[in-house]
């Protein structure tokens, strides 16, 4: 019963997502904000000596120590004439971090306040340093050290700045930006903040780990899909024009020729890109953190590749103090330009309104496939609707009694999925031999897998006048329910929704406990939300260009679920119960459906 | 009548300027004083203070002479029956953390407190009246006071200078966080002053200058206090301060040093001659105790040593009258006894209405020593009127700075000090005894984040549909309410005759 509206609406939608990185639908990007438009400003930084130079000592208290030089940073903050605070904070993750190395952390953060004149601290702006356990990212202190030096000695800043620098990189942001705005969501321990500086209006964080940089990287994805507002990153793009710097997205140069075929096909590349990078959720950088209190922000990367061209740390130096003079000049926080938005290129775009329509057409299947079950005189009306089909026996309860079974079953494995794991973690460590982290990973995956093992249908009663009525009455319940939930996804995180709306939709039109069931079981099983997450890894590492093996690809499938489930309880990414609480039930039902008895 | 006008003005012009002294007691006086401080962190503060008193009865009606005392601000203590006047412009916060307790803190934007006289009826319209009157004077957006800004406060803000009772009804005070200070409200300030900016300690106050700094914060204090040690009269008292922090990272280059030229771009030349004491105050208290090679050139004429905010201080003096010549000779002991309040613990809350008046909490709490104490207030954000957001929506609303007025335990027992002696920095708030000091510490104003609706969209729907409603319907309006009709044509006149008339003559067809 798929109709050739149906599967023409499916391929208008991804068609109409592969036509976004061709230019009608990708449009330049432009300067919305007056404040930050008009004047250009006049860069001064010359610190590169001093920034190297910080950037040694760093380093070698820094290896010295073994750990954040934190009465270094003080010191040094302090000599170039910051108000300088520190945080102390400590967490203990929910199950060992494999690919960070930690468990029980704990670590200072440094931060120092370059207070404005005649301002009274009411907004501000923040530099933040992410620093890890290894020893990358030296330089970036050293250049953050050199830039406060410099904006110390103007007069013109009219907004606070403040020089951050985490331990423990994204833990350590986070329990800054926990204390700051006063608030405990992730359960994190921290000392409360002394200084503070006001509402922050915009974040960069830099990471550079050597002294010359070939091109400089952007990323704007943060936690949830997030995005910046598109003027930081059009200010960054300013600044790289007018440095003369080479900048790149997803790691990728930007296309040039966008009148012929090749620069849109090498732009849909990085909308591929950056639509799995938005799908995953997680924070793309420290920057990802700062969204979430509606600050806006992006992380620079520096990147040495073998490329002829260098810039020193001046050119990148002078890119920042560009940014921040701009941003110094806002009235405003930053409003004028698009918040939802995808990027198939630096300079170029593709709005909101251009891109919700592919998500619509792939939706519209599935409302198409409701009517029409509908119509077919699926009702949940215990009356039985007055349409064209049979007139319906009395029994007519028993399409919703036959309901409730499924319906519960499939929520309460979800909700073992979401709890189990990290509940269960360490009798799983005692009774088997693998290490906790481990054990999360493999409870999750037989769950998932126990799942289409059980037996949902637990109403034998069939009614034999309509014998099909009860699976497509569950059918229609859970059209709806994976319609409801894409809606919602799409909204907030178009990647997501897409990514889940184009595997997940065309199988659960199809599916029907009629026919070849063992095709639509591979075909339901490959278009699961853990087989979408395995073949996303896939694709996003051949649009890398750094092509998988099925070994490599599975070892880094468990990593990611462990980063997962991790990411939701030290950050709040919302990809693990969404998954688990949502949309696994969900297709757990049209597993039901297909093997309806 | 006739004679008596001439004789009115014999006598007033027969005693020259010379004169007039000898004819009745100095009954108005200026003292004027500077004092600089060195702060803990490096910086450079200085605090201006011009204090003018004036043996008047104001409210009196028929006081028309003035001297020194500003004739703006004379009539408005007569015609809005003002007890007391606290007025502060400020830019900048004060970081108390780094620089030390003030001697006058002050919030960010403009600060205004009054008592009026309890002979005021309607205390609300002559606040408001007030504030416009002020807003003109110091060219300020004081305008924007109204009721939703305003609040009574009971516990805090109590008179500072001579009061009888102290029922709150008579006081107001609000606070605008937005206000921005500059040049054109230091010049209506430096124009209150006697000798304005041309001689005496004003010189000093170029607006290049003080507003190149990390804080500016300007105030009028204006209060009754007692004229003679028996208080059997009263005088009034204006006290202009200005307080500026010179950032000495940035003008110094990270060196201590500093001068008055280095800060101001001016020295000091000459006395205000209407002056009755100029003196200007360094600290020198810290060189002391670091036995820092330090020399204060030109050296200091005297040394002044008092408690001063619970810690004992040393300034080095400079008179800048020569002579040792003070003409007031007053003593005079003014005991104010600030009124504790007889229960520990007090908090009033006076909940806010919508659009009419702001929230007011006050709390009177003892605190531990070496403690931290969290006060938070929980609030939800909510959509305004599409009218009430300002044209910037999306900087953030502003919530008033907080107060913190607290009686501090001194550290070292001062000496009961002469009030008129003692330096006008430390005279400003009333103490009943050399064990306790008074402080007010203001916290940064808030910057809250409202939702705002996306003003481009609606204003450009409204603009939009305004111009299609206004095409359509004024088209149609026409078309549906005047009538068609055929108009005669008419003889015409006599230009049409005249052409007709030759037409014919010529054998054409006439018009």
């Amino acid at each position: 019963t798929v109709s050739i509206v149906h599967v023409l609406s499916y391929l208008a939608g991804i068609a109409w997502f592969l036509a976004l990185a061709f230019p009608p639908l990708t449009q330049r990007t432009y300067m919305s904000e007056n404040a930050m438009g008009s004047t250009m400003v006049e860069e001064q930084f010359a610190g590169g000596d001093r920034a190297r130079a910080l950037a040694r000592d760093f380093a070698a208290h820094r290896r010295k120590s073994g750990a954040l030089p934190v009465a270094w940073l003080e010191r040094t903050m302090r000599s170039v004439g910051l108000e300088v605070y520190t945080q102390s904070f400590s967490r203990k993750l929910p199950f060992p971090d494999e690919t960070h190395e930690r468990y029980m952390v704990s670590g200072t953060n440094v931060y120092g306040i370059l207070r404005a004149p005649r301002a009274a601290s009411t907004e501000s702006l923040v530099l933040t340093v992410p620093c890890g356990s290894d020893s990358t990212n030296s330089q970036a202190v050293g250049l953050l050290l050199a830039l406060a030096a410099h904006f110390r000695g103007q007069i013109y800043w009219a907004k606070d700045i403040i020089f951050l620098v985490t331990e423990h990189d994204l833990l350590g942001t986070e329990a800054w930006l926990e204390a700051y705005h006063d608030v405990n969501v992730t359960g994190m321990q921290s000392s409360p903040l002394q200084g503070r500086a006001g509402a922050i209006q915009a974040a960069v964080a830099l990471e550079l780990s050597s002294d010359m940089v070939t091109s400089l990287d952007v990323a704007v994805e943060g936690l949830n899909g997030q995005l910046p507002n598109l003027d930081l990153l059009n200010l960054f793009q300013t600044f790289c024009q007018k440095g003369g710097l080479l900048c790149t997205l997803q790691g990728k140069l930007q296309p040039q020729d966008w009148t012929s075929l090749d620069g849109p096909l090498q732009g849909l590349q990085m909308l591929l890109l950056m639509v799995l990078r938005q799908a995953s959720g997680r924070p793309h950088g420290s920057h990802g953190l700062f969204l979430r209190y509606r600050v806006e922000a992006l992380t620079l990367r520096g990147i040495n590749s073998f490329r002829q061209y260098k810039y020193d740390l001046v050119a990148v130096g002078k890119a920042l103090e560009g940014m921040f003079r701009k941003l110094n000049h806002l009235l405003e926080r930053l409003h004028q330009s698009f918040f939802l938005y995808l990027l198939p290129a630096l300079s170029r775009f593709v709005s909101i309104g251009l891109y919700m329509p592919a998500a619509g057409f792939l939706l519209l299947v599935l409302g198409l496939k409701i009517s029409s079950l509908h119509e077919a005189g699926v009702g949940l009306e215990p009356g039985g609707s007055p349409g064209p089909s049979v007139p319906l026996p009395p029994a007519q309860g028993v399409g919703l009694a036959s309901l409730v079974a499924p319906l519960l079953i499939s929520q309460a494995m979800g909700l073992a999925l979401y709890v189990l794991p990290v509940l269960g973690q360490h009798v799983a460590a005692q009774h088997f031999p693998v290490a906790e982290a481990e054990a999360v990973v493999l409870t999750l995956l037989a769950i998932y897998a126990a799942g289409l093992a059980l037996p949902h249908n637990t109403h034998r009663v069939v009614s034999t006048q309509a014998p099909d009525r009860g699976w497509m009455v569950l059918k229609l319940v859970a059209l709806i329910y994976l319609a409801l939930q894409l809606g919602c996804i799409v909204l907030t995180n178009f990647s997501l929704g897409f990514l889940l709306a184009a595997t997940m939709v065309p199988t659960a039109a199809l599916a029907k406990p009629h026919g070849s069931r063992t095709l639509y079981a591979v075909l339901l099983v490959l278009t699961s939300p853990a087989a979408t997450l395995f073949g996303s890894l896939f694709l996003w590492r051949e649009l890398q260009e750094a092509p998988l093996s099925l070994a490599e690809g599975w070892q880094l499938f468990l990593a990611a679920l462990a980063q997962g489930v991790l990411e939701h309880h030290t950050y709040g990414a919302l990809l693990f119960p969404l998954l688990s609480l949502g949309l696994y039930p969900c297709w757990l039902l049209f597993w039901n459906v297909l093997f309806w008895k | 009548m006739a004679a008596a006008m001439p004789l009115a003005l014999f006598v007033l012009l027969l005693p020259g300027p010379g004169g007039w002294c000898l004819a009745e007691p100095q009954r108005d006086s200026l003292r004027e004083e500077l004092v600089i401080t060195p702060l803990p962190s490096g910086d450079v503060a200085a605090t201006f203070q011009f204090r003018t008193r004036w043996d008047s009865e104001l409210q009196r009606e028929g006081v028309s002479h003035y001297r020194l005392f500003p004739k703006a601000l004379g009539q408005l203590i007569a015609k809005y029956s003002l007890r007391e006047l606290h007025l502060s412009f400020t830019q900048g916060f004060w970081r108390t953390r780094y620089w030390g307790p003030p001697f006058l803190q002050a919030p960010s934007g403009a600060e205004l407190w009054v008592w009026f006289q309890d002979t005021v009826t309607d205390v609300d319209k002559s606040w408001k009246e007030l504030s416009n009157v002020l807003s003109g004077i110091f060219c300020a957006s004081l305008n924007f006071i109204d009721s939703t800004n305003t609040v009574t406060p009971t516990a805090s803000f109590k008179p500072l200078g001579l009061a009888n009772d102290t029922d709150h009804y008579f006081l107001r005070y609000a606070v605008l966080p937005r206000e921005v200070v500059c040049t054109e409200n230091l010049t209506p300030w430096k124009k209150l002053l006697p000798c304005s900016s041309k001689a005496g300690l004003s010189v000093l106050l170029k607006a290049d200058r003080l507003f190149h700094t990390s804080y500016h914060s300007q105030a009028v204090h204006i209060r009754p206090v007692c004229r003679n040690a028996r208080c059997t009269s009263i005088s009034w008292e204006l006290r202009q301060t200005l307080s500026v922090v010179f950032d000495a990272f940035i003008t110094g280059q990270g060196k201590k040093d500093w001068s008055l030229f280095r800060m101001f771009s001016r020295t000091l030349t000459e006395p205000c001659p209407l002056a009755s004491e100029s003196r200007v105050y360094v600290d020198i208290t810290n060189y002391n105790q670091d036995n820092e090679t330090l020399e204060v050139n030109p050296a200091p004429t005297t040394t002044y040593q008092d408690v001063i905010l619970g810690t004992r201080k040393t300034y080095a003096v400079y008179d800048l009258l020569d002579t040792a010549m003070i003409h007031n000779s007053r003593n005079l002991n003014i005991q104010l006894k600030w009124k504790r309040p007889p229960e520990n613990g007090y908090i009033h809350y006076q909940p806010a209405q919508d659009r009419l008046q702001p929230h007011l909490l006050e709390m009177l709490i003892q605190l531990p020593a070496n403690s931290v104490t969290k006060v938070s207030i929980q609030f939800e954000r909510a959509l305004l009127k599409w009218t009430e957001y300002t044209p910037d929506p999306n900087h953030g609303f502003y919530v008033s700075p907080s107060v913190l007025s607290a009686l501090v335990p001194s550290m070292v027992a001062a000496k009961p000090v002469d009030w008129e002696e003692s330096p006008l920095f430390n005279s400003l708030f009333p103490v009943s005894d050399g064990s306790n000091y008074f402080v007010r510490l203001y916290t940064e104003p808030l910057l809250v984040n409202l939702p705002t609706p996306d003003f481009s969209m609606p204003y450009n729907v409204i603009c939009l549909t305004c111009t299609v409603v206004a095409v359509c319907y004024g088209s149609f309006y026409n078309l549906l309410t005047r009538t068609f009709h055929i108009e005669e044509p008419r003889t015409g006149g006599l230009a049409k005759r005249l052409a007709n008339f030759i037409r014919r003559i010529r054998g054409v067809p006439p018009l």
